[in-house]
């Protein structure tokens, strides 16, 4: 074990019993009954069938080293609550082990232990208590979570006079200054206004930035993104991938996204389209496909081909695609020059140069346009794929550059002046 | 559950690192970590806060309504007891005599009712922040100290109306009180713990609290009882501290086995109360 993991965890497991005793709210008289039942319970169908286990969390098993922020995705239920609670030490494992190096702070939720009829002030104290900082630590911090929360005017009025934008504002400034060695953060970004989420993400990635080890769990995948350097892919209770953060991000849309990288349409009743144009196969692949499995990485040509219909004569058609990434930005767009089309299959294909697009996810609308002007058809995401970002590391940095495109640019760099300019 | 105490580690490079932190399955019985409820003193100071602030707020007698409830009840038992019933108090004029007991009475009854529902309520807490859930019944026995010491300060004033200047015996008024509290917190642990699983209990609690009033030395002394029952009487524990309140402070009947036999129950209570709420301590944010 290197010297600077922070967390280590093995084996870890954790099982619920569902239908059983802890599932209902249990009175003394369900007691006695069941007691009484017991003896018969084996030989009973319905006995054997209420005691079901469900395993939350099976054998995870990972590594954190000090400083990284390592982003915990995967469905709802996969798990990822369930084992920030076992770090956070709410709930106890049922196997496995976990040994941490260094003092945790936990944000499961935000305005934990707020009392409405409690005052701004008192609240932040009993808030703040409650996640671990000390009473000097509050008094030190008090003026800048309240310059943070913006809600300097009513800090001494009580809680329940507040809308629930100042709620969450004045829970939230207080969580964003807990200042532990190792934070664990489950989902609360998922309140406030958008510029409000900005501060907020902004405030985690100075915390990032500082060299603190951070377990963030999100469903915001462009958060994710850009504040890890490494993800866990929980699917069902299990790690399903320990990776960068790209590829992990890449590893669970693909398995949640709706739209294919191909499709297809046999026949013409079910192809989308019209009475001008149905569409028979749309595909996204790698130019130089050669069979093996096609990942797109940021440096390979692209090649999207359409195959389609035309069913009625004479019209003077082109196809346009319409390029988007997964913040459903427009990247960019194309079609062909509008040529007079007979009745038959026709097919088109378009390349997008390599080393243009960013990493992440896409997808596709396609549009018909007619005589060069007037749009027939037009169908959303009708396919979707990932660019990858494999390039080799060199440095620290371990996240995704920001920006729609990427293309690698030439610098020129040289020494201009060998004598220091001084500065006054 | 957890033990935040150093253990030895496989040295890597030379160096012995020693976990912070130890996250394991929970074992059936494991020590109570005495260090890490003292690292947590402040936020069982912020619970008790918050519970006395919120008590009264909004309320236009606020902290008076401290001593409504004894000072009532002390005027009904005159009325029914002392007056009508003619029971007997020991030599001490029967308000004094009533009041006396009814103050630690209700730091007990108060501190059992608000510890029985301490996890329940703050159930939102409980499965989202750490912290050693010993805290919360601890803290459902200390907020009504605030109200006992308001209504503490009416009694001193009935003292010197009826001319009673207290004995030497006043010394041991303290450990009265913390036998009070600790029987206190020896039946809240039971019910606080107990009632996470059956929440028969919350509701079972006035009817317990109104038994045992009476199975209590508040409107009749111990002393009424046959001799050869008082013993058994004193399994109540409540007896040895109420008898033992009324001596240190008015010196009425000094104690003898019965405070004793008290303060035994009291001691395996708060054992035994200790080991089950840990034995169960695993289980409450799974089941809450």
């Amino acid at each position: 074990m290197s010297d600077d993991v922070v967390i280590q965890v093995k084996g870890l497991g954790k099982k619920y019993i569902i239908g059983g005793p802890q599932e209902k709210y249990h009175t003394l008289r369900d007691a006695i009954v069941n007691s009484v039942k017991a003896p018969f319970r084996k030989f009973t169908r319905q006995g054997m069938q209420s005691m079901n286990e469900f395993w939350a969390l099976k054998d995870v098993s990972f590594d954190v080293h000090e400083g990284e922020v390592i982003g915990i995705i995967g469905r709802n239920g996969a798990g990822k609550s369930t084992l920030l609670k076992i770090l956070s030490q709410i709930t106890t494992p049922t196997v496995g082990e976990v040994d941490i190096y260094g003092r945790v702070g936990s944000l499961l939720e935000v305005g934990t232990g707020f009392h409405p009829e409690m005052t701004g002030r008192e609240n932040v104290f009993l808030n703040g208590s409650i996640l671990g900082m000390k009473k000097a630590e509050i008094e030190q911090k008090f003026d800048e979570i309240v310059r943070f929360a913006e809600i300097d005017k009513f800090i001494d009025t009580p809680v329940k006079r507040y809308s629930s934008g100042m709620y969450v504002r004045l829970a939230f400034a207080v969580a964003c200054h807990l200042d532990p060695e190792i934070l664990i953060v489950d989902e609360v970004l998922a309140v406030g206004d958008a510029t409000f989420q900005k501060k907020c993400i902004g405030k985690m990635q100075d915390v990032a930035g500082q060299g603190r080890t951070v377990l963030f769990v999100s469903h915001n995948m462009v958060a994710v993104q850009s504040l890890c350097s490494r993800g866990l892919h929980l699917e069902q209770g299990s790690v399903v991938m320990d990776a960068a953060v790209a590829q992990v991000i890449h590893h669970y849309l693909k398995g949640s996204v709706t739209s294919p990288e191909t499709v297809h349409w046999n026949a013409l009743r079910s192809a989308p389209g019209n009475d001008v144009v149905r569409y028979k196969r749309v595909a996204v692949t790698p130019r130089d496909c050669n069979g093996v499995a096609p990942i797109i990485a940021m440096d390979t040509p692209i090649q999207i081909v359409v195959e389609y219909w035309v069913l009625t004569p004479g019209r003077k058609l082109h196809l346009t695609f319409h390029l988007l990434n997964d913040q459903g930005i427009v990247v960019l767009t194309s079609g062909f020059d509008s040529i007079e089309h007979e009745t038959g299959e026709h097919s088109a294909v378009c390349e997008i140069p390599g080393n243009l697009l960013n990493s992440g996810g896409y997808h596709v609308k396609l549009l018909v346009v007619q005589n060069g002007n007037r749009v027939i058809h037009n169908v959303d995401s009708i396919v979707h794929f990932q660019v990858i970002d494999d390039g080799p590391r060199t440095g620290a940095w371990m996240g995704r550059e920001p920006g729609v495109v990427q293309p690698p640019l030439q610098w020129q760099t040289s020494h201009t002046n060998a004598i220091p300019i001084p500065l006054c | 559950m957890t033990l935040p105490t150093p253990s030895s580690d496989e040295p890597s490079k030379g160096e012995i690192r020693v976990p912070t932190l130890k996250i394991r399955p929970p074992k059936k019985w494991t020590p109570i970590n005495f260090s890490e409820l003292w690292h947590y003193r402040e936020l069982l100071i912020s619970f008790v806060a918050r519970d006395v602030k919120i008590r009264y707020k909004q309320t236009a007698l606020g902290f008076l309504w401290a001593i409504i409830q004894p000072l009532f009840l002390m005027v009904v038992f005159t009325l029914f007891f002392g007056n009508l019933a003619k029971v007997p108090s020991d030599g001490i004029p029967y308000p004094l005599f009533s009041f006396a007991a009814l103050i630690p009475w209700t730091l007990f009854a108060e501190g059992i009712t608000r510890s029985t529902t301490s996890m329940v309520s703050n159930a939102g807490i409980m499965t989202k922040v750490y912290f050693p859930r010993l805290i919360m019944p601890i803290s459902g026995i200390i907020s009504p100290l605030v109200d006992f010491a308001i209504a503490f300060v009416i009694l001193i004033i009935m003292m010197a109306y009826y001319g009673f200047i207290p004995t030497i015996a006043i010394v041991l008024l303290p450990v009265f009180i913390l036998l009070a509290l600790m029987t206190s917190l020896a039946v809240g642990l039971w019910l606080s713990a107990l009632n996470v699983k059956y929440r028969d209990f919350q509701y079972t609690l006035p009817f317990l609290i109104q038994l045992w009033l009476f199975a209590s030395p508040v409107v009749y002394p111990a002393s009424m009882l046959p001799q050869s029952w008082q013993y058994i009487y004193a399994l109540n524990p409540m007896v040895g501290v109420i008898e033992g309140f009324r001596w240190a402070l008015l010196g009425a009947k000094p104690p003898d086995g019965m405070i004793l036999v008290s303060v035994g129950v009291i001691f395996v209570l708060l054992i035994g109360g200790l080991f089950y709420f840990k034995r169960m301590e695993q289980y409450f944010a799974d089941v809450v």
